[in-house]
């Protein structure tokens, strides 16, 4: 019965699709407008051929196949934005590689937000659908809830991700930071966050522990958090139904302090609560103790939550926003440090009794070494927001450096450990393809990312100080283009530590493949693992 | 009064008292008596049902 209904909505929105293909006023939208009218067409074909079948769903088992998805799409799309970023480094570098033949399309300004959303949102965003789904159901004792609920989410939040990357390349963007996906794409990405709440808090009200897991508050707060921003931060009316132009209902300062409180909680519940969820699960895992202190945990979640919401207001040091504002952000960013490192804390000293581990296995060196990052950017992050360090940083490559190590170092390395320790539990190996292969990839990524953060606290500087440089007369001894000049060795570098962290990721992937192909099958898994009397 | 001097004398007056209070009362819980057993037993449940669901017997134990 639900079939018929989900094949007549099929067939009226492939319908719809295709008359809104034909009235389009821009080639973002065209374009949008004949993928979904293709996909749904397909979808209406599957399910078509699928009706009469009944899917079942033994609740003695776990959900893990969205999960393998979600592993196998968190490897593809994190490679696929690093390599974004390592093309558009080398764009800042040599401008030449601005083709001519591709102005408009694979210019810097198309690729950036390309490259920024394919790693936050691709990357982090499966990263965080995969761990979530793995860890709620292990640590409420419950299969998934919904059914295949779970899948549409997971399908419906790969459909987002080419919508927005096609959007940005196509022209198709309201050109808010890390939210620039237009109108129609953000009111499918409210269907697919709705639908991934309702999964997530499904199972954790049935779970089967009394207790809910602290990391399951912080995967919870990410996702409700999340949801609140970007439904205010996207109001917006569209121009036309056939067009993928709108307008925000905010105006002047105030749309830029919504921009900005979106911005920074995107940062914090996004990149910070969400793999604080994975940090709390797997770290104990990867140590085989547990978290070193379950109240500092608590403590550590409500402090973290009640102070980053206000932290925003210092992205707006010396603006139109006024100074009680600015002084707010900046004082909670400041006290924020206290929580992050409390969590970093409590991250490290997890291994106490255990450290001998960083020895011998590489995959908990690379989570601690992400914790590690957590702790370095999270102190510099509130020095950055103090008005006057930010007058000298704001504007220059510093703050690029700063949110590299966060996202390379923090989030990009706890994922890493996370995928590792996830594909032989999901596929059912013994252990890793290769321990060595993964060593590689730690000190890859790990020297990539120092060059990456030191050549841009250098070229940050550098610049800050030459745009402030007067002489003796008052008048500004540099011009934009002498910095930009001066920086080309710096960038040069940039480019190099994004290469070996690709290089690193390559080598996962690789080593991820084979683990499926080669690493032994665990016994108890095989089904014909009847032992002989 | 306009909408915004209301809200702004409202947030920094009694809202922010309450999430004062709020978290201060949040700390003081962790650390009630007989907190620590309980806290040990759920910082273990990543150790438990590793493989499969908890069936309907041992459930809420």
């Amino acid at each position: 019965m639900v079939n018929y209904f989900k094949l007549i909505a099929l067939g009226l929105i492939t319908f719809f699709a295709m008359i809104a293909a034909n009235y389009a006023r821009d080639l973002a939208y065209m374009v949008h407008a004949l993928l979904i009218a293709g996909v749904s067409f397909g979808l209406f074909i599957w399910v078509l051929r699928g009706v009469g079948t009944k899917v079942v769903h033994p609740q003695d088992e776990y959900m893990d196949d969205v999960i393998r998805f979600g592993v196998i799409a968190t490897a593809f799309w994190g490679v696929v934005g690093f390599l974004a970023g390592v093309f558009i480094a080398f764009q800042l570098a040599f401008p030449v590689l601005n083709f001519d033949w591709a102005q408009g399309y694979a210019n810097f300004g198309r690729l950036r937000p390309l490259h920024t959303s394919a790693v936050i949102f691709a990357f982090g965003g499966n990263a965080l659908l995969a761990t979530s789904f793995y860890v709620v159901q292990r640590t409420s004792a419950a299969r998934l809830w919904g059914g295949n609920l779970a899948w549409f989410v997971f399908w419906g939040y790969q459909l987002f991700i080419v919508l927005a990357a096609t959007g940005y390349l196509l022209g198709g963007t309201q050109s808010k930071e890390y939210a620039e996906p237009e109108w129609y794409v953000d009111l499918w990405l409210t269907v697919v966050w709705v639908a991934y709440l309702a999964v997530f808090l499904g199972t954790v009200i049935k779970r089967k522990e009394p207790h809910i897991y602290v990391a399951n508050w912080f995967f919870l707060a990410f996702i409700v958090t999340v949801a609140m921003l970007h439904l205010v931060n996207n109001m917006t009316i569209p121009v036309s139904i056939f067009g993928s132009k709108s307008v925000i209902v905010w105006a002047g300062v105030q749309d830029a302090m919504v921009q900005w409180w979106y911005g920074h909680n995107a940062v914090g519940f996004f990149l910070t609560a969400g793999f604080l969820g994975m940090m709390y699960y797997f770290i104990p895992k990867q140590a085989e103790r547990p978290v070193f202190s379950y109240k500092l945990s608590i403590i550590h979640f409500w402090a973290l939550i009640f102070l980053y919401i206000w932290a925003g207001p210092h992205h707006l040091h010396y603006t139109a926003l006024p100074d009680w504002a600015s002084t707010l952000g900046m004082v909670f960013s400041i006290v924020l440090w206290m929580p992050s490192w409390g969590g970093m804390i409590n991250g490290l000293m997890t291994l106490s009794g255990a450290w001998d581990k960083l020895r011998t296995d590489p995959v908990i060196r690379m989570m601690v070494i992400s914790v590690g990052f957590y702790g370095m950017s999270t102190f510099e992050g509130p020095m950055m927001s103090i008005r006057a360090v930010n007058s000298l940083s704001h504007y220059t490559d510093w703050t690029i450096g700063h949110v590299h190590s966060g996202a390379l170092g923090w989030n990009g390395m706890i994922t890493f450990g996370a995928l590792y320790f996830l594909v032989p539990v999901l596929w059912k190996r013994e252990r890793l393809y290769s321990l060595q292969l993964v060593s590689w990839h730690f000190w890859l990524a790990t020297i990539g990312i120092v060059l990456y953060a030191a050549s841009m606290w250098v070229t940050g500087i550098m610049e800050g100080l030459m745009w402030r440089e007067v002489d003796a007369n008052g008048f500004l001894v540099n011009s934009f283009a002498d910095t930009v000049a001066a920086k080309f060795p710096m960038y040069v570098v940039r480019g190099l530590g994004g290469v070996m962290f690709l290089a690193g990721s390559i080598i996962m992937c690789f080593n991820l493949w084979m683990t499926v192909r080669k690493a032994p099958a665990k016994e108890a898994s095989l089904t014909v693992a009847v032992p002989a009397e | 009064m306009e909408t915004y001097s209301l809200l702004r004398e409202f947030a920094d007056s009694w809202m922010l008292l309450f999430l004062f209070l709020f978290f201060m009362a949040i700390v003081f819980w962790v650390f009630r008596p007989g907190a620590t057993k309980e806290y040990r037993d759920t910082a273990n449940i990543p150790f438990r049902h590793e493989d499969k669901p908890a069936t309907n017997e041992e459930a809420r134990t």
